[in-house]
């Protein structure tokens, strides 16, 4: 077994992090205050191709696996942008993936060369107010009129929709009620965010507000059939290609974003003296920074493994749920503690441990909740009976 | 037209600098490294010599295993090949050992042009570079702020104490050691480090070299003896009160000590 980087994955590391370096503290605390899209910040990584990582080689892209996009995004997560930088590289890295594996070869060639050099943003648009984790229950549909579609509908926490021009839109073909299946007669459309028939207003929210979540109301938009991803009523299977490698992305962020915030902690207990001596020297401070040390460093190494089965073809499901699980707590336990460790310091904005805390407590819910993967967990791997 | 340029790998301006168990050096284990800051501006002149026309940029580096990453960035930043000087034989060497390492390179290459940074920021000797050159026989300029053909050589602006710029004019073949911000140094692309797998990477010996028992520890005419931390200071006093009285107890104690 081995578990050295080797040298490809090794640069993808060191070149994000230099990549990462004028952007610090203060860049995102403004960007997150101003509710301001990164724009440098995102066109730096654009201008040396990394948006183009999973995109393959014959559109433009590099074509590399989801460890080496892993690898990518651990490492902006670690910066001072924490879950702010990951997010706005996240969607265009990952969110298309349905195009990559499903879109027709007219799609890819249209849509994808321009993703792979950063130019065309998408919004993911599956998840609605009355569905949830329950996808079947989506009530976005698109009916048939001439040759394309017209959609009608609403959908919840699109990211990035302000900046995207188009959405990965899951709508209903069928109704639910008259398919065999629950999760049949859904169909995934790359549709232009026409703001003639899309209305897109911001969801004020906790944190990682630098990269906006936004409800998208549709109203009577068209949609050509070449902007079919896949086949029509095969929606919902073409997207579930894309669950586990977001997943892992989702717990290769978490880390990074809990290793920068037990680093903080760490350099400020070492630093910070009262009744004479380092705080750090307190095990009540140094103990769970170093449970977090550890915890952080098991998680990393899950959703590595998660990855390398990924992209080996192996089964992922449920190395992919267990790192996002393992790598979401590990890294909210340990901005927590490193908000702990700066006592009143850590809830004042000027550290920035507050802001690691808030992002951190994403992933503990996105893209799905904890609570639903323990219960996937349970379910399928260990064979108890379904909860709900 | 042949350029080689000398790279060293340094601890991460950002890494925690803990002192080793023999007190002559940091440890350096678990810390990041990094490409000598004053090498990637040499490295990116080398490289827009190269865009401008036509050109081989050859990279060298000393170290153990870990400095063929930064060869790698060299390669991944758009460098044709790297040559990684690893031998246990060189470990201890002063600024004289490290030149005749790279003197010796650079017999071998015959390049028209050697880039390197000024100093180092670890060392900060700014030694190598000009006893390289006068190990190779060559010209050489230092602290070069911009560097222009100009006939079969080059017209090298240094800097000097105050802000004035020396001229001097170099003829090829001949070493230029630059003084960093000359440029805005480019990041590797995720392309460029993907083509990097591909370029060649050859290892040489001290022996390869033909410096055997001639480098390393042995032949050093410098040894570093010790490596501390500065002693804190003692006797700062801090005045308090008013501004008023503040001020007025300050410059009591300018007047107290001579100053004024």
């Amino acid at each position: 077994m081995d578990f050295s980087w080797g040298s490809e994955l090794t640069s993808i590391r060191r070149e994000a992090e230099r990549l990462c370096e004028p952007f610090d503290d203060d860049y995102w605390s403004r960007c997150d205050e101003a509710h301001e899209f990164p724009w440098a910040f995102y066109r730096a990584f654009a201008e040396q191709g990394w948006i183009g990582i999973l995109v393959p080689e014959a559109y433009g892209g590099a074509g590399l696996g989801t460890l080496h996009a892993g690898a990518l995004l651990n490492a902006v997560a670690a910066s001072a942008g924490a879950q702010n930088a990951a997010s706005t590289l996240h969607l265009s890295i990952f969110g298309m993936g349905p195009v990559i594996h499903h879109g027709s070869e007219e799609l890819k060639r249209r849509t994808l060369p321009p993703t792979a050099s950063g130019e065309l943003h998408v919004s993911f648009g599956v998840t609605e107010d009355d569905a949830g984790t329950d996808t079947s229950r989506i009530r976005t549909f698109a009916r048939r009129e001439g040759d394309g579609f017209v959609v009608n509908g609403k959908k919840v926490w699109n990211t990035k929709a302000q900046q995207a021009q188009k959405i990965l839109l899951l709508a209903r073909t069928t109704l639910r009620e008259e398919c065999a299946r629950p999760l049949d007669g859904m169909t995934l459309f790359l549709a232009n965010l026409d703001p003639d028939h899309v209305e897109i207003r911001e969801i004020p929210k906790l944190g990682r507000n630098a990269v906006n979540s936004n409800e998208v109301y549709i109203d009577e938009l068209p949609v050509s059939a070449a902007d079919v991803v896949g086949e029509v009523g095969r929606g919902f299977y073409h997207l579930l290609d894309g669950l586990n490698p977001e997943r892992i992305m989702i717990a290769a962020e978490a880390v990074g974003i809990g290793r920068r915030a037990v680093d903080a902690a760490a350099r400020y207990a070492k630093g910070r003296i009262v009744f004479d001596r380092p705080i750090g020297q307190n095990q009540a401070i140094a103990h769970p920074l170093a449970d977090s040390l550890s915890e952080l460093e098991a998680a990393d190494l899950l959703w590595q493994k998660a990855a390398w089965a990924y992209d080996s073809g192996e089964p992922a499901g449920p190395l992919a749920n267990m790192a996002k699980l393992r790598a979401s707590e590990a890294a909210f336990t340990a901005c927590d503690r490193a908000l702990q460790t700066f006592g009143g310091f850590g809830y004042a904005r000027e550290f920035h441990v507050e802001r690691y805390w808030r992002e951190a407590r994403l992933a503990r819910i996105a893209p799905i909740s904890n609570e639903m993967v323990r219960s996937y967990l349970a379910e399928h791997v260990l064979g108890l009976p379904r909860s709900h | 037209m042949k350029i080689l340029v000398c790279l060293k790998q340094v601890p991460h301006q950002d890494a925690r600098l803990d002192i080793d168990g023999a007190g002559t050096w940091i440890k350096e284990d678990g810390i990041k490294f990094e490409i000598n800051s004053y090498d990637t501006f040499a490295l990116e002149e080398a490289l827009r010599i190269k865009d401008a026309g036509e050109a081989e940029v050859v990279v060298v580096s000393i170290g153990p295993d870990r400095v063929t990453q930064a060869l790698r960035t060299a390669l991944g930043m758009g460098a044709d090949r790297a040559i990684h000087v690893k031998d246990a034989e060189i470990d201890g060497s002063d600024t004289l050992g490290i030149a005749k390492v790279l003197a010796a390179v650079a017999k071998e290459e015959s390049p028209d042009l050697v880039l390197m940074g000024l100093m180092s920021d670890d060392g900060n000797a700014s030694a190598v570079p000009p006893m390289m050159a006068e190990l190779m026989g060559v010209p050489s300029a230092t602290a070069v702020m911009k560097a222009t053909p100009e006939g079969d050589g080059y017209r090298c602006e240094r800097e000097l104490e105050g802000g004035a710029l020396e001229v001097v004019d170099l003829a090829k073949p001949c070493l230029i050691a630059v003084q960093s911000g000359l440029n805005q140094v480019r990041y590797a692309s995720l392309k460029g480090i993907m083509a990097a797998k591909k370029k060649p990477m050859d290892t040489k010996s001290a022996g390869d070299l033909g410096l055997s028992g001639v480098v390393g520890a042995a032949g050093a005419k410098a040894q570093i003896e010790k490596i501390y931390a500065p002693v804190r200071g003692e006797g700062a006093e801090i005045i308090e009160g008013s501004t008023d009285e503040v001020v007025t107890q300050l410059v009591g104690k300018i007047k107290e000590l001579g100053l004024l």
